[in-house]
């Protein structure tokens, strides 16, 4: 059973509710297919991806991210209830995409970064632990149905 | 995973770009770790203050990050580079190296935070990998 203190709890609503979904998905996708490119594994079909350019610049990979990011939405609203809310989702990413669980730390990674960029000094230490809680609890649960 | 020469410049011209606000950038990144990682508070069994404002995370920010950026000098060999550096992580500190990757990583979000305009996809990239290479230096006379 996680936990939240009212300050976790605040900071998670307060930082999704001021993001924008469309700008920081594409932004965090197209990061982690830059930094970690072996990830690109996952995208065989998405066409140019040949540099960080043609990466920042592909609609799909842009599509991609506002998809990714809107299933983070879940999460915020079910804070309760993460492990649940995400085992179809688990399954999904174990059964039919293969992804490796581990790429899930990848991409947080990169998320932390770009909204570390966004929010700037009002990323506080003590907002970084509270997010990086909370993604945690997602990459947690998005790997708990693999076999 | 090496440091490419296209890397290499990246890194350079970047830190040279921070490199007046080098000091409170370590500052900051070690905050963040002590924070966000409390478990690495355990090498620091005698300060009393592990905030951003503390005098003992401002002095030791500063001697990391001095080293790092001489590492930057050094890219062109950082395993005998750093060759002093590890044998006291190693023999007298003995830091776990899984924790030179935790304070690697809040090293880049400090720098996102700081210089989000210049902290680009392939800066980013770049510096992650310098960091990775100087932390395998840093733990090469481990065992």
């Amino acid at each position: 059973m996680v936990v939240w203190t009212e300050f976790e709890r605040a900071t998670i609503q307060d930082i999704f509710s001021k993001m924008n979904y469309d700008v920081v998905g594409p932004q965090a996708l197209a990061r982690c297919l830059i930094v970690y490119p072996w990830t690109q594994r996952y995208f065989g079909n998405f066409g140019n991806l040949y540099n960080a350019a043609a990466i920042m610049g592909n609609p799909m990979v842009a599509a991609h991210g506002k998809v990714v990011l809107h299933g983070l939405d879940r999460a915020v609203k079910n804070m309760d209830n993460i492990k649940a809310t995400y085992a179809e989702l688990s399954v999904l990413h174990s059964e039919k995409l293969h992804v490796d669980p581990d790429n899930f730390r990848l991409l947080a990674d990169c998320l932390t970064v770009v909204v570390a960029g966004q929010l700037g000094s009002s990323f506080t230490p003590e907002v970084q632990a509270a997010f990086q809680k909370f993604i945690a609890v997602v990459i947690s649960a998005l790997g708990r149905q693999y076999h | 995973m090496s440091l490419t020469a296209k890397d290499k410049a990246f890194v350079k011209a970047f830190w040279g770009k921070i490199s007046s606000k080098a000091d409170a950038i370590g500052q900051e990144s070690l905050a963040r770790m002590l924070v966000v990682y409390p478990q690495t508070k355990i090498y620091f069994p005698d300060w009393t203050d592990y905030s951003l404002g503390s005098p003992q995370v401002k002095k030791h920010g500063k001697t990391v990050m001095t080293a790092i950026t001489d590492a930057v000098g050094k890219m062109d060999d950082l395993i005998g580079g750093m060759s002093a550096l590890s044998d006291i992580h190693a023999t007298k500190f003995r830091i776990d190296p899984v924790n030179f990757k935790i304070l690697s990583h809040n090293i880049l979000v400090t720098l996102a935070v700081n210089f989000p305009a210049d902290f680009t996809a392939e800066v980013h990239v770049a510096v992650d990998k310098f960091l990775a290479a100087l932390s395998a230096a840093l733990a090469d006379k481990y065992r």
